[in-house]
């Protein structure tokens, strides 16, 4: 597997071709939208994936969450892995 | 860590999740196991653009989050560019669902452009040979190729889905290999389900255990393998199943369907059902018919339930099961459907499925196929 798999490195988490993230006004949630199934997000995705736009790497992600929540970096990279990867295994980033 | 939760059950009327726009019926090919009612219907009694366009409004303003254009063949209506537009205007997520033969680069720039998000291609098997018996439709498995490289050219996002019962779960393998050689991000094994034309086929096509025995590995194989790149949906059976498929993700709860005459229904099949009004959008709005349409609300949540469901810690979960295939074999649409084990009919699902290991040696009965002249003699 790549390197970005760990979470870290330079990866660029971007959506793969078919995800996208919209916010649902009926239901007031932020959703993922994919063939054929369709994810309710959490609140700490939600956060992350605002941030997956192609352009930002793991590290700005990292960053940007540990200021917007005032919360030490290491919390904030493991559960960004964490997550990101989780993501990777059910086809809706790649890093 | 889980980011991605799956939709939690909720109070009782919640918006609808996704349409399906069953634009027409029209189709070159004539799968002898399609999912379209026996009595077609045909390109006059058809909704125009003007309909379909407002159902698209009225869908996305209600809460639907995904469109699904299918069939027949969706791309037989010339208005399909302008639809998709609009569903796109809508911020709606849409999936074409099509056989493919009628696709060139040009369509599907079109397509893309128009803001398509998705295109689901339908084969009927790995080999081109048997693919074309089974479709009715000549080269069509060699069409089929050069249009899923034109689909990835177009920059669209590929499901590769494949249709599968006896005449071809031995290729099983060989379908999951050229979904991966053509780019699908997503490959569909779906078994048929034994309603409409599919249950005039039956005995011609259901699989048998040793069959199914060996499928199941192939695609524990190929997920295993393919994990992380591509996403294998894959549901085994109802007939050898110990419980039930939640039909639709539960009557009136998830999906609406509409006809190519406009008739809203909660499953694509419930105009099976003896004894409904179905609603048409032509006359109402779909709003109104979600919230208030009495089918739409006889078998929706779990009050309408019998036994052994009413009492069942699964009833929120699979609610009960397939409505149409609990009218096909016990007569009852509102039963327990067959295929839960602790149905008092279950017995029915087991006697096809002996059957079926009795015949799978010998010749496979002969396949009666969808055409709209063949309707008549069916019935
Ligand atoms: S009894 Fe009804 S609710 Fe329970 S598992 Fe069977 S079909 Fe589902
Ligand atoms: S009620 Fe049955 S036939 Fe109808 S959609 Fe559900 S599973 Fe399918």
């Amino acid at each position: 597997m790549t390197e970005g798999m760990t979470g870290e490195g330079a990866a660029v988490p971007a959506f793969n071709r078919g995800f996208r993230l919209r916010h649902d006004p009926v239901r007031q949630a932020w959703v993922v939208l994919a063939p054929e199934r369709l994810f309710l997000l959490d609140e700490p995705a939600v956060e992350v994936l605002k941030l997956v736009d192609g352009a930002r790497t793991v590290p700005d992600i990292v960053d940007s969450l540990a200021v917007k929540f005032d919360a030490p970096r290491e919390t904030i990279a493991a559960d960004v892995a964490a997550m990101l990867q989780d993501l990777v295994v059910k086809g809706a980033i790649r890093l | 860590m889980n980011a991605l939760l799956p939709v939690p059950p909720g109070p009782a009327i919640e918006p609808p999740l996704a349409l399906l726009a069953e634009l027409t019926h029209r189709c070159p090919l004539q799968c002898p196991y399609c999912a379209n009612p026996l009595e077609m219907e045909r390109a006059a009694n058809e909704l125009d653009t003007a309909a379909w366009l407002r159902v698209l409004d009225e869908a996305a303003a209600l809460g639907v989050l995904q469109v699904h254009f299918s069939g027949g063949e969706p791309t037989a209506r010339k208005d399909l560019l302008e639809l998709v537009r609009r569903a796109a205007a809508g911020g709606l997520y849409s999936n074409l669902i099509t056989s493919g033969v009628t696709l060139d680069p040009a369509a599907l720039a079109a397509l893309a452009e128009a803001g398509l998000d998705h295109v689901q291609l339908s084969f009927q098997d790995a080999d081109a040979t048997q693919a074309d018996r089974i479709g009715g439709y000549r080269r069509g498995h060699t069409r089929k190729l050069e249009v899923a490289r034109q689909i990835r050219d177009a920059g669209l996002p590929l499901t590769a889905n494949f249709v599968v019962h006896r005449q071809n779960l031995e290729r099983l393998p060989e379908m999951l290999a050229l979904g991966e050689e053509i780019g699908a991000s997503r490959i569909e094994i779906a078994h048929v389900q034994y309603y409409g034309w599919a249950l005039v086929n039956r005995a011609a096509l259901m699989p048998s255990r040793a069959q199914l025995e060996r499928a199941n590995e192939a695609v524990a194989e190929a997920r295993e393998r393919l994990r992380g790149r591509i996403t294998i949906d894959y549901v085994v059976p109802d007939y050898y199943a110990a419980r039930p498929k939640a039909c639709m993700g539960g009557w009136a709860r998830r999906i609406i369907n509409i006809t190519p005459a406009g008739l809203a229904l909660p499953c694509h099949a419930a105009e099976t059902l003896p004894g409904f009004q179905w609603p048409s959008v032509r006359a109402a709005s779909l709003g109104a018919i979600w919230q208030d349409d009495p089918g739409f609300n006889r078998y929706r949540g779990t009050s309408w339930m019998p036994e052994p469901c009413r009492s069942c810690d699964q009833r929120e979960v699979d609610w009960g099961g397939c409505r149409c295939q609990a009218l096909a074999m016990t007569g009852d649409a509102g039963a327990t459907d067959p295929a839960c084990a602790l149905s008092p009919h279950h017995f029915m699902m087991a006697d096809a499925v002996a059957d079926a290991d009795t015949v799978a040696e010998g010749p496979a009965p002969a396949l009666v196929y969808r055409r709209i002249r063949t309707a008549a003699l069916v019935r």
